[in-house]
């Protein structure tokens, strides 16, 4: 088998030449179609595992709902915006739910792996992109429903939104962009280590970014110089950020810049690796 | 008695030897504390700079007293996970089979969370005296506070056993851990109580954690309170759980 390998293979099998995979036969409509199949199993799989579907949707909201009242304490401090803590904290959940998809994105993908799901895949004509494209799509559709969850439960408890209408459609679509971007490095890390605890065995240490962010108080807030640090070389902060200025402060470009620039970088790089780690993979099989 | 020794030992030191050699159990119990404690001691630190907050020895070492007392509960927690595990993965049934007492890999379970906790105590109080911790309590004080966690490690272990027994399956971890969690998070984390507002401030006056977590407060800070109320909390917890874990272990029995 060539270094394309299984992938390869699968092109051949469809009649399609192996060197426009990646060229102008993205719109072959057989790539859609495998491209669709293989999203609406990852969807069809994520809502038939209810525990998969019900921990992700309702712990950030649960967190939200107990930090936007405990820590109410905190709008007192000098220089807060002048906002409520519900207000401030509300971009958290978004991105607390985009690693939630990532875990379950890299989880499923472990399990086919793990399964010998995979494998069998690999000998079929479905593209190796088309089964990066499917199950990123699944991830992007639970990332859809869970981000409108947030954003309605947020307006519901008497969030406003201060760019309106259109920063709520805009903070949808940064928050998507922000899980698809989080769904791509869990299916690269389900391809490079290939199995579910591993992937689970990430979420720590993805969770600690939200942690070690501006998430609970504004940088130049943080009293803690090496805490300071942290977070302002954290990128996770400016995707909080980006989500944030929509909520408490309306247009701030500056502000989406940087949150749709670094959830751009983090798609880019992540659907980059994990095309590399899927073609190894498939080499492998 | 000896045969209820034998097999909690034998569990405990399986339990334990299990933790140790494998980092993917390790890690989690370890690392999430102490971010923990980062986050929430170097993080909101400003938080003390508010009006009326007034807690002597500093932010950290009022985080210090949540951090040790929520990594004691997750340290039963993740004992939880671990019967979870057996059950998926076989070797629950055949431990259920060749124990000659089996209330003892209750006790066997829970003395390995508690060895598990005991390092990852140490190491979060390690950690938040480097981070300059102050620490106003004398030695009875401290050994209170050990105490308190010792107490909240059994409660959440009995807890974790009593749900996995009963459900016997990997996929109960969000039920666990969930209410541990929700518990913890209800009581007065980030603020003393009467600085609260709302809903939550309803909710943490009538929360048992609130208890515990004052009186772990105190207990650093030289000036005990409720210490007394948060022991007979946690040893009618401890006696609630121990029923629960029971019940759980013969709904596992009658399961086979």
């Amino acid at each position: 088998m060539s270094s394309s390998g299984a992938g390869e293979a699968a092109v051949s099998a469809t009649g399609v030449p192996a060197s426009s995979a990646t060229g102008v036969q993205i719109l072959d409509p057989r790539l859609l179609d495998q491209i669709g199949v293989v999203a609406r199993r990852s969807i069809m799989r994520t809502l038939r595992q209810r525990g998969l579907l019900v921990f992700p949707l309702l712990f950030p909201l649960i967190l939200f709902a107990i930090n936007g009242s405990s820590l109410g304490a905190a709008t007192k401090i000098h220089g807060f915006p002048p906002v409520s803590y519900r207000d401030f904290v509300l971009a958290v959940p978004f991105i607390q739910g985009a690693l939630f998809v990532a875990i379950t994105a890299g989880t499923d993908l472990a399990r086919d792996i793990e399964s010998g799901f995979f494998d069998r895949l690999a000998l079929t004509p479905l593209r190796g992109g088309a089964l990066l494209a499917g199950q990123l799509g699944g991830s992007v559709v639970v990332a859809c429903v869970q981000s409108a969850l947030y954003l309605l439960v947020g307006i519901a408890s008497g969030v406003g939104i201060a760019s309106g209408v259109g920063g709520a459609l805009v903070l949808l679509a940064l928050s998507v962009l922000i899980a698809f971007g989080f769904a791509g490095l869990g299916v690269l890390l389900a391809l490079r280590f290939g199995t579910g605890e591993a992937v689970q065995g990430f979420f720590p240490l993805l969770f600690v970014t939200v942690f070690l962010s501006s998430s609970s108080l504004p940088r130049n807030l943080i009293k803690v110089h090496w805490f300071r640090e942290v977070a302002t070389y954290n990128p996770v902060s400016y995707l909080i950020e980006g989500i944030r200025s929509l909520i408490i402060t309306g247009w701030d470009g500056e502000a989406l810049a940087m949150g749709f620039g670094f959830a751009l970088l983090l798609s880019l790089l992540t659907l980059g690796f994990a095309s590399t780690a899927m073609k190894t993979r498939l080499v492998r099989t | 008695m000896r045969r209820f020794l034998f097999v909690a030992r034998g569990v405990g030191w399986r339990s334990i030897h299990n933790t140790l050699v494998s980092p993917a159990i390790l890690l989690p119990s370890i690392i999430f504390p102490l971010f923990f404690l980062a986050a929430f001691a170097g993080g909101l630190s400003r938080i003390s700079d508010i009006p009326n907050f007034d807690y002597k020895p500093g932010y950290t070492a009022f985080q210090f007293a949540f951090v040790f007392l929520q990594s004691a509960a997750f340290g039963g927690v993740f004992s939880g996970f671990g019967v979870a595990r057996d059950f998926d993965s076989g070797f629950a049934k055949r431990l259920l089979l060749t124990a000659p007492k089996r209330s003892g890999i209750i006790a066997g379970y829970a003395a390995g969370a508690l060895m598990r906790w005991a390092l990852t105590g140490t190491l979060i109080t390690i950690a938040a005296l480097l981070a300059g911790m102050h620490v106003q309590g004398d030695g009875v004080e401290l050994l209170g506070l050990v105490g308190l966690g010792i107490m909240v490690n059994i409660v959440a272990a009995l807890w974790a056993c009593g749900v996995a027994m009963f459900l016997r399956t990997e996929q109960a971890g969000a039920l666990i851990q969930m209410p541990v969690f929700i518990v913890l998070f209800l009581a007065p984390v980030y603020v003393p109580l009467r600085l609260l507002t709302g809903w939550i401030h309803g909710v943490a006056r009538f929360n048992p954690a609130t208890v515990m977590l004052e009186a772990a407060r105190g207990l650093i800070a030289a000036s005990p309170v409720k210490v007394a109320l948060a022991f007979v909390l946690l040893a009618a917890g401890s006696a609630v759980m121990a029923v629960w874990a029971r019940r759980g272990l013969a709904s596992a029995e009658r399961a086979g």
